[in-house]
């Protein structure tokens, strides 16, 4: 909104949320995304089921809370986006705001592609049978497609429809003109709702935030009626203690956490400053963190149950398969042998005609292995859980439900991607003054859109592991590190103070002042220095789809060439380059100023009054 | 004469049990799975039944060969099991030469819907040994229903977008029309109060006829 009255420069108002609603919704959905449905199931189940909940709460509170905490406050106080706070509390740490900016745009682009595929598949729901239920048929119509067959067509409809994948990220393949029409869709639905910026996002918070939590209601209550939901659930939730032991775990938790709660993207540090200033956002950081892991761990039931079920389902096909083998061989009774007396007559054959017994070399069908088969990731939406939605009943239903739930989680984590590409843009002033935000917000669409084509080829999908795996963990990490040290030790511990007690009343106590000076530091660095010394023990590898391995439908694990892995170095580097480089720059001419104003005698200065320093100018901030 | 006749029918009898065996020339083994395939409303299988197949195969063969009269007769099964699976082997009408596997094959794909249907089965559950199923085609809508959605979507988001954008310059448009005719209105009240004044004014009287008093 701009205010012009005669004789007045325009003044910009600073946009404000509408109600308070609005701010923790759009929080809320920030933080709360994809990873909550398909990575924190996947993590609860390798790592000892029951017993993870134990590292990954204490992460929270000493970890997550207080990075939360402090990033709501310093927004909130500053009333500024991620470059202009670190800039106000001292310009030599002003690179981390551009950090932020660069994190933002990159993670916004290959996580949009993510939503792409999303929508592909919802687009191909409304068909009855799924397409993901049968194969096709080969060029000679007489059998089903080799690749189909080999594999399974769940698989075949992932990576060879929807992505037509190639078996080496070396080979680009060429661009997929569905995929494009998806991608478009995705950033034009991106930028109809924050067309308006916090005016129109605070409107599409409304549903999008709140839609994921009715979709996975109804999940549950559907999915504990199917068969084997116990049984996947028994599995999920069975503790092993062992695991504890094992500091794979913690380091996972306190990750996990970390890029969970979206910090150190910068989009929370504007949401807060859009706030009144008297808010109390220590209970707003409490809040949106105990709700983004109650819906984890909200969403790993359904999940589970649905596993459960799969792998129920899994195992009495393959124990018919064997009563058809027997019942044909030795021409028993039509349903003499049945799903309840199958291990009898098992157990009978096998110890009454021994050789003939082998020779029919049936298939081994263990519970117990179908369960462990874990999967997490676009494996577990678009593979596992697809497969599960043929067998039940209703399966269009289900699987509408399911890719627009997915959609509405990403959506409203992309708001805050942007965000936090668009407010420090603004604050940068890179930007002629003429544009409106209409249009800014169209460019920075428009330019990440033709950004993603690049995941639009046929080897998109390796790099967008890729850009997941490096983008998303390492720099933001490091920002989050100078963050905290920004805050406590160039603000101060007690300014800081000083401003909570402005906005909400009371001085932070003494658990929070721990956590900020000693333990969320402290356990930031272990991850970060654990993180990389696990990267960099191994040469990165890839799973890579390749039909002509001699192993496939398994995945063939290839290393990254040379090339590739340089680009990983960038893509971890070139975020972060831009806070020692600003640090530097802004020493070197704190340097000169000083020098040049030692050889300028002001005539007109008599030393009667002291003119104000930088940190008078920034406490009174 | 009859004993001729005798003679001749327990020989035919014995070719024909000679002719068919299992797994061996041209004959075809088949497997019946009655109780999968109808639970509860399974029919027993008797001779009844047998007699039924034979039948619907000597149909088949006749739609086949185009009006070959073949009949029950031409069509002997043995080595029947409790699975409810036997083997047989088609002669021709007439004779006992067998049929090859090859036209057998063929006539049962032709008519593999009617003797599915004869017995309340599908292809899993009546299975002939050795031949598939001709796979469904799979259905191929004019129109893929995703691209019907995909429009959907993205006309409703296009006209959102455009509405969003045009809204306010509208809005715009309109709110300076009516504040062009508010200013418009205010100069003429203002031009109205001046005159008014003026008009209103007390004509005072003390400063006025000077030149009636004093002349100097």
């Amino acid at each position: 909104q701009r205010k012009a009255s005669p004789g007045y420069p325009l003044i910009q108002e600073r946009p404000k949320w509408d109600n308070k609603a609005q701010y923790l919704l759009t929080c809320i959905g920030f933080a709360v995304g994809i990873g909550n449905v398909w990575r924190f199931p996947y993590l609860c189940q390798i790592y000892g089921g029951g017993a993870f909940l134990i590292p990954y709460l204490i992460a929270l509170v000493f970890e997550g809370l207080p990075l939360l905490f402090l990033e709501l406050a310093v927004g909130q106080r500053l009333r500024k986006g991620s470059v202009g706070v670190w800039k106000t509390i001292n310009p030599v740490i002003g690179g981390v705001g551009i950090a932020c900016l660069i994190v933002s745009f990159l993670v916004g682009v290959f996580y949009n592609t993510i939503l792409a595929w999303v929508l592909w598949y919802f687009f191909h729901s409304f068909q009855e049978p799924l397409p993901w239920s049968t194969c096709p048929l080969n060029e000679s119509r007489i059998d089903y497609n080799l690749e189909c067959k080999k594999s399974t067509p769940v698989n075949y409809f992932w990576y060879r429809e929807t992505l037509n994948i190639t078996p080496d990220i070396e080979i680009s393949g060429s661009v997929e003109w569905g995929m494009v029409i998806c991608l478009a869709s995705a950033w034009c639905i991106v930028y109809i709702c924050f067309i308006k910026g916090i005016d129109s996002v605070g409107k599409a918070v409304y549903v999008t935030s709140t839609f994921p939590y009715l979709v996975l209601t109804i999940f549950l209550i559907r999915a504990l009626t199917l068969p084997g939901a116990t049984d996947g659930l028994l599995y999920l939730f069975t503790p092993d203690w062992q695991t504890l032991t094992n500091p794979r775990v913690w380091l996972d938790a306190a990750t996990q956490i970390f890029f969970s709660l979206s910090v150190a993207f910068g989009g929370l540090i504007s949401f807060s400053s859009y706030n009144e200033e008297k808010n109390n956002c220590e209970r707003d950081a409490v809040l949106v963190g105990v709700i983004n892991s109650a819906t984890s761990i909200y969403a790993s039931i359904p999940i589970f149950s649905i596993l459960g079920f799969k792998a129920t389902t899994a195992f009495n096909a393959c124990k018919d398969e064997n009563i058809l083998a027997l019942t044909n061989y030795f021409e028993f009774s039509d349903q003499n042998i049945t799903l309840q007396n199958y291990d009898y007559w098992y157990e009978y054959l096998n110890t009454t005609y021994p050789e003939k017994f082998q020779s029919l070399s049936l298939r081994e069908c263990d519970l117990q292995k179908l369960l462990k088969q874990s999967v997490s990731g676009t494996g577990l939406a678009f593979i596992v859980f697809t497969e599960a939605v043929i067998s039940m009943p209703g399966s269009q239903v289900w699987a509408v439900l399911f890719f627009v739930m997915l959609f509405s989680l990403g959506l409203s984590s992309m708001f805050g991607n942007i965000e936090g590409v668009l407010a420090p843009l603004n604050e940068l002033k890179l930007l002629p003054r003429w544009m409106p935000k209409e249009l800014i917000s169209a460019v920075i669409c428009l330019i990440s859109f033709l950004v993603a084509l690049l995941f639009t080829l046929s080897s998109g999908n390796y790099w967008v592991e890729v850009f997941n795996g490096y983008v998303g963990s390492v720099p933001l990490l490091i920002i989050a590190l100078f963050e905290i040290i920004g805050v406590i030790y160039f603000r101060g511990m007690k300014t800081f103070s000083d401003d909570i007690y402005i906005m909400t009343g009371r001085r932070p106590n003494i658990f929070w002042k721990a956590c900020w000076m000693v333990i969320s530091p402290l356990l930031l660095l272990v991850v970060f220095v654990a993180y990389v010394i696990v990267q960099a023990q191994t040469r990165p590898t890839y799973q890579a789809w390749n039909p002509d391995y001699e192993k496939f439908p398994e995945t063939e694990e290839k290393l990254y060439p040379d090339w590739v892995f340089a680009i990983i170095i960038l893509l971890c580097v070139v975020p972060v380059i831009s806070i020692p480089l600003v640090a530097l720059y802004q020493l070197l001419r704190g340097r000169f100023r000083k020098s040049s104003v030692g050889m300028e005698l002001n005539p007109y200065d008599n030393d009667a009054f002291v003119t104000d320093t930088q940190e008078q100018k920034t406490q009174r901030a | 004469m009859l004993e001729k006749i005798l003679l001749l029918l327990s020989l035919s009898l014995s070719v024909a049990e000679g002719l068919c065996k299992p797994g061996v020339g041209e004959a075809y083994k088949v497997r019946f799975s009655i109780k999968t395939a109808l639970g509860d409303q399974a029919y027993p299988w008797n001779k009844n039944e047998m007699f039924l197949f034979r039948a619907a195969l000597a149909f088949a063969m006749r739609d086949f060969t185009n009006g070959e009269e073949f009949g029950v007769s031409d069509i002997h099964p043995c080595n029947e099991t409790q699975r409810v699976s036997f083997w047989f082997v088609v002669t021709r009408p007439k004779t006992m030469d067998l049929v090859d596997k090859g036209t057998v094959e063929m006539a049962i794909k032709k008519s593999r819907n009617r003797i599915n249907g004869a017995f309340l089965l599908t292809d899993k559950t009546l299975e002939f040994d050795g031949i598939y199923p001709t796979l469904a085609a799979p259905v191929s809508p004019d129109t893929p229903p995703w691209l019907i959605v995909f429009g959907v979507v993205m006309g409703a988001v296009s006209v959102g977008i455009i509405a969003l954008l045009v809204y306010p310059l509208v809005q715009r448009k309109l709110k300076k029309n009516m504040d062009a005719d508010d200013e418009d209105s205010d100069e003429e009240t203002g031009v109205k109060t001046a005159e008014n004044g003026a008009n209103d004014g007390i004509y005072n009287s003390t400063f006025s006829d000077d030149e009636r008093f004093t002349q100097m």
